[in-house]
């Protein structure tokens, strides 16, 4: 067994910038543990640009902006290993990986940060009924054979789900040529964003059809049509508006799921919500010393904001391997009017007054609003939205005179208030 | 000419097989799809019933009974996954006690061993998520559970290794008796002395055209949804409920591999080809479920797939020579139990058709098959072991259920290997966990493309007509 | 006219008015908004973002991208340049890849290093 004093899982956005963060806090050994040939995970095949704008001020595609955090990793000197799938994860902080060089590893780490991002929901988590046939693909999986193996999955296509990841692959099939003949949305709103609304559909007039589903897939072999239909207040289809859509591809981009699959091995705690683990203000789940960020915590809609979390994690990580941690008990955040969920879920109770953001989405659609947070039912922060949707995560970062309010509260808040209550 | 000519590469087809190749003939076996497995065998509950639910003295009942005690064996010949995991039949209502009495007498009368009707209480105590609503259940501890595919696989590869000929992508037309058999086919005329008949729905129009005394299938359709694993513990036993004039009604129970298993429905169909899944069938599938198991839950479901039974209007099996057509046989109308059948009924067809043409039994038969080496169920010194002999067992390319390259490697190139990605997710599990291949699929391809020597635009789902891709880029 | 800013992930609702001495912007929350809108009126504009094969290499492809952007009119022309190109490793990131797209003086210029064998 090999020690180690931090093994990061996953070698994407969110633990090249944890290595970067641990590393600058002044750690020497960490270990970043990759199953790809290369680090940069899902960014490697997100070829697009929009990346990077709130870090580095500039627009970066997916590649680029890895990049940038791979030189850095680089340049500390921070050690990885390619190629290598951790297999199990236990409460001792044992991680088991394999690889085709070394074999199988086992490896006894101080601190351990979970970094390993996020799966799509597959068909059968929505219940499209329908043949079995060719021509079904999540959105990611037809963006890496498009943009890392240089494979087209159609050339007919409808696409279910109006995130990020459907929106910008409806711009990336028609670029290759591909018809895309509607993107079929199940909410009467997107959950992507609206720039990519505009210049991945509007700038092809490709139709983007709210409150609408699949209802049936046909074919035999391959996909010869999809049925859509519209659906209503309770997103129940009507069956009476049932239209068929000759196609030979249906991308599904119906959501993301964090992959706790080692956390929940360990036994870590995990939000019914968010799927991912509960963690405090220093980015700790339920098992002292392993740390969680990135999508793996909770779906990101930006990566800069996945970085900066990250950072704070590696940090984190590495103030434990060095001090410790100490705490008198811990206070939960609740939540009220509208705020889905927050993460961290708890404030520690100790005299570390280290700023920290608090980052939640809401569960519908408002306007004009207070995100405000109390302790002990007094008002420590508030932020002013003039629209807020669930597609769209929101922050607060709390100043260290903030931190100090809620750092002993017995009682936290975190809600929607109506701007002239 | 050869010895014998199988119609059909299910689980039926593929157990004759088998049973055939310990005998010194010529066996060929001809299916229309491009694997073994590829019908009914494929999509089923999965269950090695004890075989209590038979009527006494039908077929059903006698090689339910007979096949079930051979499975007990077969499995670690053949290396097939199997437990015994036991099993209730769930009743909700006082009426239905007198029904559970009748169940556990035909139980004793078909010699099924170990029957008990217990209280709804001891049901619970066993399994604490099963519903307040049952009154009573009776339980069946010698019911188990089996990989359907992989016993079609095993039967299969087992046969191939002994001689057995299989003859894929080839559509039987007829079966016409002069001298000897000549089965027309799609790709030509085969010629044989014995036609055995496993053709599963289709069993009815095979026997049409050889025998004069008419059979008539129906395609009985089954829905079914799978469960991700990480809700695999919900129940250890299998939960029937109390059968219906179309079945053994919807089962909640654990597969061989940790998921958790929903269905079937019934529901009789024209098109014997008609595996679509719907929203009914689904909802009908889940509430009748949910009577079971109230918490099961729906978020958890990672897949749905159907299922057609091969359900002979007479209800029972129809297993032997025609009497009009000698040398021409008949496993016909095998629905469920017809998986746990499946080996009695290979063993009774054989030995008579070996007694009758004289077979003898080889001396040279290899009785066990070895299945692929699964890593996800390897202790960590065997995966250390097995990636220092090969390393492409370092190569973990199924995340979720975590098959190494090497496993994909070895679906490919073992006996009957497989061609398209189902046949890799059916031997190797790859693409059978949460997030459904996203994930696996391009480095699959990738692999399938090399092994079998073909361009990657060339690999299909399952068989020509379903190629995954259209294109490449920038062409 | 109202228009969404695809500058940044905001994606601003900006109103813009044509006016006798030039354009009346409202809505945006920076100064690029502004830029956006009125070029989106008299010239509109857009990165574009591809992929050629790649040979001598583990990787399959390079990612591109236009190394300023082009006339919008000019998207499908310009991925029409791609057609049949093979990049060769190895490739730096930055590197041009296509020169002087269309005659704009814009260049499809390489988003990522490509290692060769």
């Amino acid at each position: 067994m090999e020690n180690r004093n931090i093994v990061i899982i996953g070698g994407g956005p969110a633990g090249l910038a944890a290595a970067m963060g641990a590393y600058d806090a002044g750690e020497r050994d960490i270990l970043i543990l990759e199953r790809e040939p290369k680090l940069g995970g899902i960014l490697n095949q997100c070829i697009h640009n929009g990346f990077g704008l709130h870090t580095f001020k500039e627009e970066l595609t997916g590649p680029e902006y890895a990049n940038r955090f791979i030189k850095e990793v680089k340049a500390r000197n921070i050690e990885y290993k390619l190629g290598t799938t951790v297999i199990s994860f236990d409460e001792n902080k044992v991680v088991t990986a394999v690889n085709d060089k070394d074999g199988l590893i086992k490896i006894q780490a101080k601190a351990v940060i979970l970094c390993c991002g996020c799966r799509e929901r597959p068909r059968g988590g929505i219940n499209i009924a329908g043949c079995r046939s060719a021509g079904i693909f999540s959105a990611g999986t037809a963006q890496k054979l498009v943009n890392m193996e240089g494979l087209m999955p159609g050339k007919e296509i409808v696409i279910l789900g109006s995130g990020d990841i459907g929106l910008i692959m409806a711009r990336r099939m028609t670029f290759e040529g591909a018809k895309v003949k509607a993107v079929v949305e199940l909410m009467p709103y997107s959950s992507g964003l609206n720039r990519n609304i505009v210049q991945c559909l509007n700038d092809f007039d490709i139709p983007l059809m709210f409150s609408y589903t699949v209802v049936d897939i046909k074919g035999e072999g391959r996909v010869s049509s999809v049925v859509i239909a519209e659906v209503d207040e309770r997103l129940n289809p009507k069956m009476e508006t049932a239209q068929e859509i000759p196609c030979d591809t249906l991308l599904l981009s119906v959501g993301l799921i964090p992959e706790n699959e080692l956390a929940k091995q360990a036994g870590i705690n995990l939000s019914t919500i968010t799927s991912g683990a509960e963690v405090n203000d220093r980015m700790m789940t339920s098992i002292e010393g392993v740390f969680e960020c990135g999508n793996v915590l909770h779906v990101h809609d930006l990566v800069d904001f996945v970085s900066e979390e990250s950072v704070l994690a590696g940090k984190c990580a590495a103030s434990y391997v060095k001090n410790g941690f100490t705490t008198n008990g811990s206070t939960k955040i609740d939540t009220f009017g509208g705020v889905r969920y927050c993460v961290p879920q708890f404030v520690e109770h100790n005299d570390d007054y280290t700023p920290f953001p608090l980052k939640m989405r809401v569960a519908n659609v408002f306007k004009n609003i207070w995100i405000k947070v109390y302790a002990d039912g007094v008002e420590v922060a508030k932020k002013r939205k003039q629209i807020s949707t669930p597609g769209e995560m929101e922050t607060i970062n709390l100043k260290k005179e903030q931190v100090e309010m809620l750092r002993n509260a017995k009682e936290i808040k975190v809600g929607i208030e109506e701007v002239n209550k | 000419m050869t010895d014998v000519i199988i119609i059909g590469a299910g689980v039926v087809g593929c157990a004759v097989a088998r049973e055939l190749s310990k005998y010194n003939a010529k066996v060929v076996v001809i299916e229309r799809r491009n694997d073994v497995a590829c019908g009914a065998s494929k999509a089923n509950s999965g269950i090695v019933h004890a075989g209590f639910d038979a009527i006494p003295g039908t077929k059903k009942a006698y090689y339910n009974v007979l096949g079930a005690k051979m499975y007990a064996e077969l499995y670690e010949e053949l290396d097939i996954p199997y437990r015994k995991n036991g099993a209730f039949v769930l009743n909700f209502s006082e009426e239905g006690n007198a029904k559970l009495e009748e169940l556990y007498a035909q139980g004793v009368a078909n010699g099924v061993e170990g029957n008990k009707i217990i209280s709804g209480d001891e049901v619970r105590a066993m399994e604490p998520a099963v519903s307040k609503d049952v009154v009573s259940a009776l339980y069946v501890p010698s019911s188990a559970i089996v990989g359907p595919y992989e016993a079609t696989l095993a039967f299969a590869e087992n046969a191939n290794v002994n001689g057995v000929e299989f003859v894929f992508d080839t559509k039987v037309l007829s079966v016409e008796k002069q001298e000897h058999f000549t089965v027309k086919t799609d790709k030509g005329d085969f010629e044989s002395q014995v036609v055995i008949n496993c053709a599963g729905v289709y069993s009815d129009e095979v026997n049409n055209t050889a025998s004069i005394v008419k059979e008539q299938i129906v395609a009985r359709k089954g829905e079914y949804c799978l469960l991700d694993k990480s809700y695999g513990d919900i129940t250890d036993k299998t939960l029937f409920q109390l059968p219906t004039k179309m079945g053994k009604g919807v089962l909640v129970s654990p597969t061989v591999h940790g998921n958790i298993i929903v269905g079937p429905t019934a529901e009789d169909v024209d098109d014997k080809d008609y595996v679509d899944t719907t929203y009914k069938g689904l909802n009908t599938a889940l509430a009748l479920a949910m009577q079971s198991l109230p918490t099961l839950p729906r978020r958890g479901i990672i897949t749905q797939f159907s299922g057609l039974r091969s359900h002979n209007v007479t209800g029972d099996f129809v297993i032997g020579e025609r009497e009009d057509v000698k040398g021409f046989y008949n496993a016909l109308g095998v629905e469920s139990p017809g998986l746990t059948s499946a080996p009695a009924i290979a063993l009774d067809l054989a030995t008579q058709i070996a007694q009758k043409y004289g077979y003898e039994k080889k001396e040279n038969f290899i009785s066990k098959r070895e299945g692929i080496k699964h890593f996800a169920t390897m202790t960590d010194e065997e995966r250390a072991e097995a990636i220092k002999n090969n390393p492409l067992y370092g190569k973990v390319v199924c995340r979720c259920e975590v098959v190494t390259e090497a496993e994909i490697v070895d679906s490919i190139t073992r006996p009957l290997g497989a061609r398209d990605l189902d046949g890799v997710k059916r031997r190797t599990r790859a693409g059978m966990g949460r997030c459904q291949s996203g994930f696996c699929s391009p480095k699959i391809m990738e692999v399938i493309a090399k092994n079998l020597g073909i361009d990657i635009l060339q690999v299909s789902k399952h068989g020509a007509g379903s190629e995954i891709l259209v294109g490449k880029i920038k062409e | 006219m109202e228009l969404i800013c695809i500058c940044c992930p905001l994606g601003c609702r900006v109103s813009i008015e044509k006016t006798a001495d030039g354009f009346n912007v409202s809505g945006n929350t920076c100064p690029r908004g502004k830029d956006y809108a009125i070029s989106e009126l008299t010239a509109p504009v857009r990165m574009v973002t591809s992929s050629v094969p790649v040979t001598g290499s583990m990787d399959k492809t390079v990612s591109l991208k236009t190394d300023k952007p082009i006339a919008k009119e000019l998207i499908f022309k310009s991925l029409e340049t791609l057609k049949g190109v093979v990049a060769k490793a190895p490739v730096k990131e930055g590197e041009v890849i296509v020169a002087n797209v269309l005659g704009t003086d814009v260049n499809f210029v390489a988003t990522r290093e490509i290692e060769a064998i």
